[in-house]
């Protein structure tokens, strides 16, 4: 029991002190790539520093909600990251929650966040609130479908169930499965905020989404918000990495060889999955916001492709 | 005395009392006495749900049959339901109600009203159960009607009017159906059950007369007419319980008298509820109207009891018990839960109406600062509704979403490929909730006053504050601990599917799992708790390490200080990328801009329309022909009397020649 409890600690610990590398390393390797220098790899870290040392400015009319929204998005977030498998499957808590109550999870997050960007009453707010609200309405669904794809193929919702019939290599490869995978990556895209649904890095005024809704936060309660960003952006990637790249996940109860051998296989795929959103984020341009739903409509799409397949044939 | 023997009491007192409001004009005492008898009939309903059914005949009604009364594990969940609404209801009339300007209006239909609903539960003959079926809504009609003087509350009273006369015809003509076996009494119903096309007549005869209660699309425009102009107090009860008592009738008829399901059966109800929870969020998204912004959720919230409804009578078709058991416990539960939440949401709507006179949200704003208790706990029924963790609405929501993951084994290829598409539509819904909640509570509460009214308002009293806080206590317990209510369910599944779900109160933790053997599982309390300490922790550990030094200033908004609140977003310009990706194909919503070229004074403007699919395609074509059918009647009336003395020798000719032709 103590151990189990370890064992999620230290997965608790791992996602909230790797997020902001993850955010560094792509950030950097996207400077190398525009041949420019770029930021250190340990940049995160010290703008969350800085920030904390900040006084935090709030606007007169903003309410509680503003000052509450930067701790519930982080919670749920974290929380969400928390019920992932990264190292290692059928840790003590995993149980508390499916891919289903994660999504939820992140869903309650993004409530938080859409209602702090109208706390204030300014017309950016509004208008990454407005954006975000018809992307949620797109990438939500479009994740549920495909929890069922996947969760159809393992016989669970369970994250840790579906990795270990993932790795148990009788699934084969199947035309639901792409599909899914397909999906989930442009729903990852979408969700946080990256090219070419949002740009992570501009502030250019008409086209930000998730920079426009976070616009009147500084201080501690920016670095909480940006905190969380990173947190989420490593939450979709031990997502994609547990469903369709299980190699490395230790089992429940193994050795400490093992968790030593998932901790590696986990900082590789992290790595990997890093410097492959790099290189597509500096291959393609941003896409305009009204373009935005025929891309996530995609995604749902082949989502429900998939799960319809599925029930139409438990083999695909 | 047995729990049936306290409900007919309690139904008694309450006409008692409808009669009581005759005479007396003090909301207090009426209120307050239908506050005391609902509250006791809730408790012994919530007693009555693991007892075994018990019934009883009293020697009224219809001479040779009498009043057939029975109270069973369903019945009981319904009448639980509808005395806990009645009972916050009357909680929060005691202090909205005073500022009704015709008490006398309300007061004697509202007690008629309650009363009408508990015995349409307990009825166990189709007569007791159409003549309460009635009352509640004859009585509802009377209060939609209390705020006449105005046109717009007539024609909705008009409408509601027709809609329910409409709707008791349908279930007349379903009970005749049903009473051709045996009798009137439910007992013979159950006994001689139809099989065939008369039992999918009886079906669609039901799902006409109780869906149009309920609000099914496309049989729902009386819902948002009528909701509005209600007192507060009474939309609440026509959003949240009334709705519910419509559910019940369905599930009554269909699951208990109907006899065994066909498979098919099924497919109305699965397309039916999926349009109806994809239309009615799409209609709340586009709304401004606060209390028909509620309404329309009532109805999307409707379809997705509707959908669960229909995968329950598919598993049950298919004799897969456990997991009819497990649809049936989400529809359940989830009435239940939108009941808590949709009550609190109305009354929050009411305290807002109250405290500003102003329905439309695009003219209020900021009101958090002025109403800092009902706002917090608008926002939590808002997230309940909108089915976050950890409240109720995604307990219910995440054993919707289970039933849906079971139902590839069912057999039949037109199940395989609806339940995957209504499943979509729930996602899609799902998203959207969260949306139109986000933005109802971020336009009416958030942001800066938009009016005077807006800015000068203030919280409303400590009765209708109590009534909310203690429904949305009621979300987080249940939200926490969704096994309990599980748990309660299952003889109400056992009933009906003949299965229950496990016993969850035994699992470890109090995680709830969905069906034996599955490895899914949800825990509200953990998630719950773990959510509650990371965000106090981490908010303590932050203000711990960099201190709470917190500045007042203007809003940065990208260095454009002193814009006036006139350039925050409205609700209407939040969900135009909505409304111009999903609603220009479900509502056909257009805009038009009218742009005058430079060097002209015209003020320019934007237009937006928005359809309403089943008015048009249904409701306007057949008001067309009913008015052009009677005016070419009306010709009739100014014939000469050679045309009328013509058409009498017409008429006894084709009669005599009919009389022949008969042996």
């Amino acid at each position: 029991m103590i151990g189990g409890i370890v064992l999620q600690g230290v997965q608790m610990a791992l996602v909230l002190l790797l997020a902001p590398l993850l955010t560094g390393f792509v950030r950097k390797l996207k400077a190398h790539m525009l041949r420019r220098r770029g930021p250190p790899l340990l940049q995160p870290y010290r703008d969350f520093r800085r920030l904390l040392a900040k006084e935090a400015i709030v606007a007169d009319s903003a309410s509680w909600v503003f000052r509450a929204a930067p701790y519930v998005v982080f919670a749920a977030t974290w929380v969400a990251a928390a019920l992932v498998p990264t190292y290692a499957t059928g840790l003590v808590f995993s149980w508390s929650g499916d891919l289903i109550a994660i999504t939820a999870l992140l869903g309650l997050a993004r409530f938080a966040q859409t209602l702090a960007g109208l706390d204030v009453g300014t017309s950016f707010g509004g208008i990454g609130t407005s954006r975000e609200l018809l992307f949620a309405a797109l990438a939500e669904p479009a994740m549920i479908m495909i929890t069922f794809t996947v969760a159809l193929v393992a016989g669970s919702t369970q994250l840790s169930a579906i990795a270990a019939t993932m790795l148990t290599y009788t699934v084969g490869l199947r035309v639901s499965l792409a599909l899914a995978l397909i999906a989930l990556i442009i729903v990852a895209l979408a969700e946080n905020a990256r090219i070419p649904v949002d740009n992570p890095a501009t502030h250019l005024e008409l086209t930000m989404v998730h920079e426009a809704m976070v616009l009147e936060y500084s201080g501690r309660h920016l670095a909480m918000v940006d905190l969380a960003a990173s947190v989420k952006l490593l939450l979709y990637v031990s997502l994609l990495a547990c469903l369709f790249t299980p190699l490395g996940l230790a089992p429940p109860d193994a050795g400490i060889g093992a968790y030593a051998l998932g901790l590696a296989a986990y900082g590789v795929k992290l790595a990997g999955a890093g410097a492959m959103l790099g290189v597509f984020e500096v291959s393609i341009a941003k896409m305009r916001v009204f373009r935005v739903p025929n891309f996530l409509g995609i995604a749902l799409m082949l989502g429900f492709l998939g799960t319809l397949l599925l029930f139409v044939s438990r083999s695909l | 005395m047995s729990a049936l023997a306290v409900l007919a009491v309690g139904i008694v007192v309450l006409l008692a009392i409808a009669a009581g409001g005759l005479v007396t004009r003090r909301g207090a005492v009426i209120y307050g006495a239908c506050l005391a008898v609902t509250a006791a009939m809730a408790v012994t309903a919530a007693m009555a749900l693991a007892l075994p059914a018990a019934s009883m005949v009293l020697p009224i009604g219809l001479p040779g049959l009498g009043a057939h009364l029975r109270l069973d594990a369903l019945a009981a969940w319904f009448a639980l339901i509808v005395n806990g609404g009645a009972a916050a209801a009357s909680l929060y009339a005691l202090g909205a109600g005073a500022r009704e300007p015709e008490p006398g209006r309300v007061l004697p239909f509202y007690a008629a009203l309650l009363a009408g609903m508990n015995l349409v539960v307990l009825a166990d003959d189709a007569y007791i159960f159409l003549f309460a079926w009635e009352v509640m809504s004859l009585a509802s009609w009377a209060l939609v009607m209390s705020r006449h003087r105005a046109a717009e509350n007539a024609r909705a009273g008009y409408v509601y009017l027709v809609m329910a006369g409409f709707g008791t015809l349908a279930l007349l003509l379903g009970f005749a159906l049903l009473a051709s076996g045996g009798g009137l009494a439910f007992d013979a119903m159950r006994a001689a059950h139809l099989a065939g096309w008369p039992a999918g007549l009886g079906l669609g005869l039901v799902l006409l007369g109780a869906g149009s209660k309920a609000g099914l699309v496309p049989l729902h425009v009386w819902l948002p007419l009528a909701d509005p102009v209600a007192p507060p107090h009474v939309a609440a009860l026509m959003s949240g319980v009334v709705t519910k008592v419509a559910v019940y009738g369905f599930i009554r008829i269909v699951f208990d008298l109907l006899g065994p399901p066909e498979w098919w059966w099924s497919l109305p109800v699965l397309i039916i509820g999926g349009m109806t929870a994809a239309v009615g969020v799409l209609h709340a998204l586009m709304e401004r109207d606060l209390q028909r912004l509620l309404a329309y959720s009532t109805i999307e919230n409707i379809g997705i009891i509707f959908l669960t409804l229909g995968l329950a009578l598919a598993f049950r078709a298919n004799a897969m018990p456990a997991a009819a058991a497990l649809a049936l416990t989400a529809g359940l539960f989830h009435a239940g839960n939108h009941m808590l939440a949709k009550s609190v949401l109305f009354f929050g709507a009411g305290a807002v109406l109250g405290a500003t006179g102003e329905r439309n949200i695009e003219r209020l704003g900021g009101l958090i600062h002025r109403m800092p208790v009902s706002s917090a706990c608008f926002l939590l029924a808002s997230v309940a509704i909108a089915a976050l963790p950890p409240l109720n609405g995604f307990a219910s929501e995440w054993l919707t979403f289970q039933a849906i993951f079971v139902s590839p084994a069912l057999p039949q290829w037109g199940l395989k490929l609806l339940v995957p598409a209504t499943g979509t539509l729930l996602a899609l819904a799902a998203a959207l909730v969260a949306a139109c909640f986000v933005r109802a509570f971020g336009i009416l509460y958030l942001g800066r006053p938009r009016s005077t009214v807006a800015e000068t308002a203030a919280e409303t009293d400590r009765f209708s504050l109590a009534a909310m806080i203690g429904l949305g206590a009621l979300c987080i317990a249940c939200g926490l601990f969704p096994g309990v209510v599980i748990d309660a369910l299952a003889p109400v599944t056992q009933l009906l599917v003949g299965g229950a779900m496990p016993v969850q109160w035994q699992s470890a933790w109090l995680t709830i799992i969905p069906t034996a053997g599955a490895t899914g599982s949800y825990n509200g309390l953990m998630i719950g708790l773990f959510l509650a300490l990371v965000t106090i922790g981490t908010a303590l550990t932050i203000h711990a390490v960099a201190g709470r030094r917190t500045r007042r200033a203007r809003p940065w908004d990208c260095g454009y200080p002193n814009l006036g609140p006139a350039t925050q977003y409205t609700a209407a310009s939040l969900s135009q990328p909505i409304r111009r990706v999903f609603s220009s194909i479900v509502l056909r919503s257009s805009e038009v801009v009218d742009m005058p070229p430079p060097g002209t004074l015209r003020a320019a403007s934007v237009r937006k329309t928005i359809h309403d699919p089943a008015w048009e395609a249904l409701f306007a074509p057949l008001a067309a022909a009913m008015s052009g059918v009677a005016g070419w009647l009306n010709q009739f009336q100014y014939l000469t009397i050679r045309r009328y003395l013509l058409m009498v020798f017409g008429l006894l000719v084709i009669l005599l020649i009919i009389v022949g032709m008969v042996p």
